[in-house]
């Protein structure tokens, strides 16, 4: 047991002081490697609880996919010389009601929902399914997604489709005068109408733009 | 207290116990990589040190770490030295899942499959991070190109996975073995086998899709600017995931430590054996491919990821899976 408090507390400690490096370092790319480093440990805390499932899917698709191209839209963009000014820009200082107003909205549905958890514990245990501990969590995880909530799952499928439609229509863009390569002309090219074979006539010549 | 620390040793053992044999088999498979590619090409290859040049490779690790280290100065230090660093990391922890034998495994965990996935989808941290550290042109563009391929590589390569995982009923490496017991995977799912090695060859930036590095157009790509050590160590990395790559090819498709037919002679031989045989065989395809291809256009690469490989895979998928309601063969455990 102490092993085990002694990793929750090197992790959590990890997981909180990189989040606070994400926002508070200078280097826009540096953010995105403390990001990474956030996902990580969290990962790390997940199989801690036993969720081996859930914090490997978080390591493949946060750390392995978004994060990845997260890092390639701030390389790109080269913000990394523009150097993060907090509070002292005054372009910045515009957004702080908007920010105190989210927080104050996420911080109320944190008091919300630890409340509930605490003064009404049996709501949890009423909802919540019975957990079969013979099958590992990875089938029961997909024994509840595909029958009880499959509508649910299905739908956000639905918005995911849609939103990346919606990318996709927004920044196509039907371009002229593109050159693309097709194999089924080229292998399926033949030797007479790509050569034609002419008798030159002497001192005539033949002409070409025909 | 003495208990945790019995335990930390015992740990430690097993796992120096795996990482030698790993490191020296990564020597050996550098040249075992630039022997065949020289006899394709009729010529000798490293033949000096050593008995057949065997030691070549040592002779190159030695002198990879008396060379002098070289940062340079407008690159971002931190990154730049971390970046082989955890390349090399990454390609030597994956090894932890894999299975050499029905009791030969460091960990046998329940997620197996996904964490090898995971660790490989990581690698691709280790060559944007040397990319953009250099602070230099070539190795950004190298960078850049092989954070690309490889996260389109990555997709296909997952759905194939899906389709091993169907016939399966499991994510743990070493049902995945047990489950080709009567028949391997690479039968019935053939066309995904060849995929897989070419996704493989993709994700490990091999030739022919060597884009990344390709030394006629950037240089050395994301390694441009790193010598001495620093340099041996992606070079160890990049081979260490190749090995990977082949071990997890002959986990997923060629039956693991499983011998190929199971009767008297052929079942006495360890299971460990098989398996190294299975890893050489697909190393011995990617050495001959590296020998025999030319590299691929980049926009060729990217139509056959995306446009041939995912759809065809994703089409395999339903196949596999209508197959197995139909006939009622799903596994269930």
């Amino acid at each position: 047991m102490v092993a085990h408090s002694i990793f929750f507390y090197t992790f959590s400690l990890i997981a909180i002081i990189s989040a606070i490096m994400v926002t508070v370092s200078k280097n826009t790319v540096h953010s995105v490697f403390f990001l990474i480093l956030d996902f990580i440990s969290i990962s790390c805390l997940f199989i801690m609880i036993g969720a081996e499932f859930l914090g490997m899917i978080m390591l493949i698709v946060y750390v392995g996919a978004v994060a990845v191209l997260f890092l390639f839209v701030v390389m790109m963009l080269n913000v990394a010389q523009q150097k993060n000014q907090w509070f002292s820009a005054r372009e910045s200082s515009k957004h702080i009601p908007v920010g105190i107003i989210v927080s104050v909205i996420i911080f109320f549905e944190l008091i919300i929902v630890i409340g509930g958890w605490k003064y009404k514990p049996d709501l949890v245990t009423a909802m919540s399914l019975t957990i079969d501990n013979d099958i590992s969590n990875t089938h029961s995880i997909g024994y509840v997604l595909y029958t009880d909530y499959i509508h649910i799952f299905q739908l956000s499928g639905m918005i995911l489709l849609v939103a990346m439609i919606g990318a996709i229509v927004l920044t196509f863009r039907q371009r002229s005068g593109v050159k693309r390569q097709s194999y089924f002309s080229q292998i399926s090219r033949e030797k007479s109408d790509g050569v034609e074979i002419i008798e030159v006539q002497q001192k005539k010549g033949v002409n070409v733009d025909d | 207290m003495l208990n945790y620390m019995n335990i930390i040793f015992l740990e430690t053992y097993k796992i120096i116990f795996l990482l030698v044999p790993v490191l020296v088999a990564i020597a050996m498979i550098v040249w075992l990589d630039r022997r065949i590619w020289a006899f394709v090409q009729k010529r000798r290859g490293p033949n000096v040190v050593g008995p057949f040049g065997l030691l070549q490779s040592l002779a190159d690790a030695l002198k990879y770490l008396f060379k002098e280290i070289i940062i340079p100065s407008t690159s971002n230090k931190i990154i730049f030295i971390l970046a082989p660093i955890i390349t090399m990391t990454l390609a030597l922890i994956s090894w932890a899942v894999i299975p050499f034998s029905e009791t030969y495994v460091l960990a046998d965990i329940n997620v197996g499959i996904l964490y090898l996935f995971a660790v490989s989808s990581l690698g691709v941290y280790g060559i944007i991070m040397g990319g953009w550290a250099s602070n230099s042109k070539y190795p950004f563009l190298g960078a850049i190109r092989s954070a690309a391929q490889m996260v389109s590589y990555e997709v296909s390569i997952g759905v194939i996975i899906i389709n091993v995982l169907l016939c399966v009923g499991s994510l743990n490496l070493s049902d995945i073995v047990i489950a080709q017991k009567n028949v391997w995977f690479v039968i019935p799912l053939f066309p995904m086998f060849v995929i897989f090695f070419i996704s493989a060859l993709a994700e490990t930036n091999r030739p022919p899709f060597d884009l990344p590095e390709a030394e006629a157009e950037l240089v050395a790509g994301y390694q441009t600017e790193y010598s001495g050590m620093m340099y041996a160590m992606f070079w160890l990395g990049e081979y260490a995931n190749i090995l990977l790559m082949c071990a997890m090819g002959s986990i997923l498709f060629l039956g693991g430590w499983l011998s190929p037919i199971n009767i008297y002679p052929f079942t006495v031989i360890p299971g460990a054996i098989w398996l190294i045989f299975k890893i050489l065989f697909l190393f011995i395809l990617f050495a001959l491919v590296k020998a025999t291809v030319p590299r691929y256009r980049y926009d060729q690469l990217m139509k056959l990821g995306w446009k041939i490989f995912l759809p065809l895979s994703l089409l395999w998928v339903v196949f596999t899976s209508s197959y197995l309601v139909y006939f009622n063969k799903l596994p269930i455990i």
